[in-house]
């Protein structure tokens, strides 16, 4: 948009605009850096603050923390054993079934449906995603627990009751509950990187297996999965991250005792529903420090779980895009 | 060699693709059985009272959830406000600055950490960044708290919306003399107009149905929001404590904030992901 007056005076004005623009750029480029910047200042903040609040509860319980089963507020002696426990054996049930689900879903969306399902197939299982986590917590305690404790339970008594784990009274809340309705909300996230992963794997190397007279199931088990095997277990790890810190759906369906049983029908707790139940209660400054050192072990064990989901996500991707 | 028959390989192979099936038809039945189940539950709660009116004790008939309603929709609209400014600035940096630099690196690493991380935890930073220097529970920690979740998530997206402008766009308006940020704002974000508002509305749909980063930061309140240094009164924090409670009206009305909370969240969702799709065809 030059003037005739930019024309007539070419010596003044543009050098004056040049350096203004240069002002603005330089501006421009440090608001930028700093809101960058902010993002890994928050996750160190994040460190930082849960350190420092839990560092009374580190003092006076040290290592004994994590193995002390203790939670008594009224005493002051607390130990994280049991919501630690509850944590992992949660988000073990629900990899042990979303893994598998998962790689199903990717065979069905990439190898047996036809394109048009498949997205639809896609979108609805990415909605399951968008549901919040306090919708499943609702579903889950009250329509979902009497399903569990009507039918899944007893059958599973029956046939596996000889094992610790299927023994007890099934009360429909606990553990093994918690894990079913984890495992439902972490499928998209794994499905959405398994089919990634399985349509991503060149077709060369796919038709070559067809060719020589494989089926669709030897193919994705003897080429696909194999292929994909970083970024497969990169997935796995996204889904262990997510189920390890789900809290309002595990807070309504675990059952909240603090104690560690064997079988995976009785009531539990995880960290993340501790921390729900009873952060706000909490008046003691011992118990709110007690209380947030589980959030700092949850954080580390979550910052952990992301490193190296992301490594193995980052690695298959260069991997792919440079290769073939 | 002998070829091997092929019967056993096949039936595997159909034993598979069925067990395949399946488990899509198992997706889609969790999910519609989610949402009839909230649509079932939830519809009945709803009257005018329930969006006109102020909590009533349990026991008592009538009263509605309209102090909740509003203090989401303030909350979620304040965090907004404060996040996505900052994560677009910060995406900028990543797509337009930062290529290849190391603070980009770290950045990309951390918004992925952030988003991956615990929202409960976020809860307890903003417990000891907010809560515990005011002394009591408030909306500015409930906002804090939100506005920590939504912030990476704009970042990444809006790093993943310019990428998809030409580089030809930014070449043209440099040629012309255009400054770094004119061109930044002017012409690659009106180019990425469809694709940011979309990752917008994606942050706000992950954090509307939010519940742990607000328990024990906003907390609740049975009562009208009138500042935001109190305890604020919210959709989801209120479904927890009326799920939780022995009345059977209280969960009636947590049933029709489910429904409301749900139908937002999935509405926001099919909406971005309607809009995405129509950028990419």
């Amino acid at each position: 948009m030059q003037t005739a007056t930019d024309v007539v005076a070419p010596t003044a004005a543009p050098s004056s605009s040049a350096s203004a623009s240069a002002r603005g750029d330089r501006t421009f480029r440090w608001l930028t850096i700093l809101s960058a910047l902010l993002i890994p200042a928050l996750v160190a903040g994040i460190f930082l603050a849960l350190f420092g609040q839990s560092w009374p509860a580190i003092k006076r319980f040290g290592f004994h923390f994590l193995i002390s089963q203790d939670w008594n507020p009224v005493t002051e002696n607390f130990g994280g054993a049991s919501s630690i426990y509850g944590t992992l054996v949660s988000t073990l049930i629900a990899l042990l079934i979303a893994v598998p689900l998962s790689l199903a879903l990717a065979l069905f969306l990439v190898e047996l449906a036809p394109p048009r399902l498949s997205r639809v197939v896609s979108t609805i299982i990415e909605l399951l995603a968008a549901i919040p986590s306090i919708i499943y917590g609702m579903w889950g305690m009250f329509i979902f627990a009497p399903f569990m404790a009507n039918y899944v339970q007893p059958a599973l008594g029956e046939t596996l009751g000889w094992l610790p784990l299927f023994q007890g009274p099934p009360m429909g809340l606990g553990m093994l509950t918690a894990g079913v309705i984890l495992a439902f909300m972490v499928l998209p996230f794994i499905c959405a990187i398994t089919r990634d992963v399985f349509s991503l794997v060149p077709s060369v190397v796919k038709e070559a297996a067809f060719g020589m007279g494989a089926t669709t199931w030897e193919v994705t088990y003897k080429v696909t999965i194999p292929y994909g095997l970083v970024g497969i277990i990169g997935a796995v790890f996204l889904g262990l991250g997510r189920a390890l810190g789900e809290t309002m759906a595990v807070t309504f369906v675990i059952g909240n005792s603090h104690h560690i049983s064997a079988s995976l029908f009785a009531a539990g707790n995880s960290i993340a529903s501790t921390l729900a139940n009873e952060f706000s209660e909490a008046t003691k400054a011992l118990y709110v420090s007690a209380l947030i050192e589980l959030g700092l072990i949850l954080f580390v064990i979550t910052y952990l779980v992301q490193m190296l989901s992301q490594m193995l996500l980052k690695r298959m991707y260069r991997a792919w895009s440079v290769g073939l | 060699m002998k070829p091997r028959p092929a019967t056993g390989r096949r039936l595997t192979n159909v034993v598979v693709s069925v067990l395949a099936s399946l488990s899509a038809v198992l997706g889609m039945v969790i999910l519609a059985w989610i949402v009839w189940e909230v649509l079932a539950r939830g519809l009945g709660a709803f009257d005018l009272a329930f969006f006109t009116q102020l909590p009533t004790p349990p026991g008592m008939e009538g009263g509605g959830l309209v102090n909740a309603i509003i203090g989401t929709l303030v909350m979620t609209l304040l965090a907004t406000l404060v996040a996505v400014p900052l994560g677009l600035l910060g995406g900028v940096y990543l797509a337009e600055f930062g290529q290849g630099s190391r603070l980009a690196d770290n950045t990309r690493f951390s918004a992925n950490v952030l988003v991956g991380m615990p929202s409960i935890i976020i809860g307890v930073f903003a417990y000891a960044l907010v809560v515990v220097p005011l002394g009591r529970f408030s909306a500015y920690a409930g906002i804090t708290a939100l506005a920590v979740i939504m912030l990476p998530i704009a970042a990444r997206t809006t790093e993943d919306m310019l990428r998809l402008v030409p580089n030809t766009l930014r070449e043209a308006a440099l040629a012309l003399g255009a400054p770094r940020w004119r061109i930044t704002l002017d012409i690659v974000f009106r180019a990425a107009k469809a694709g940011l508002l979309t990752g917008i509305l994606l942050a706000v749909a992950r954090v509307s149905g939010e519940t742990a980063p607000l328990l024990f930061t906003a907390l609740n309140s049975p009562y009208m929001m009138t500042s935001l240094g109190q305890p604020t009164p919210n959709l989801t924090v209120t479904i927890f404590n009326y799920a939780m409670s022995p009345y059977h009206d209280w969960q009636q009305k947590a049933w029709g904030a489910s429904l409301l909370i749900t139908f937002g969240v999935l509405a926001l969702t099919l909406l971005t992901r309607y809009a995405l799709g129509e950028r990419k065809t």
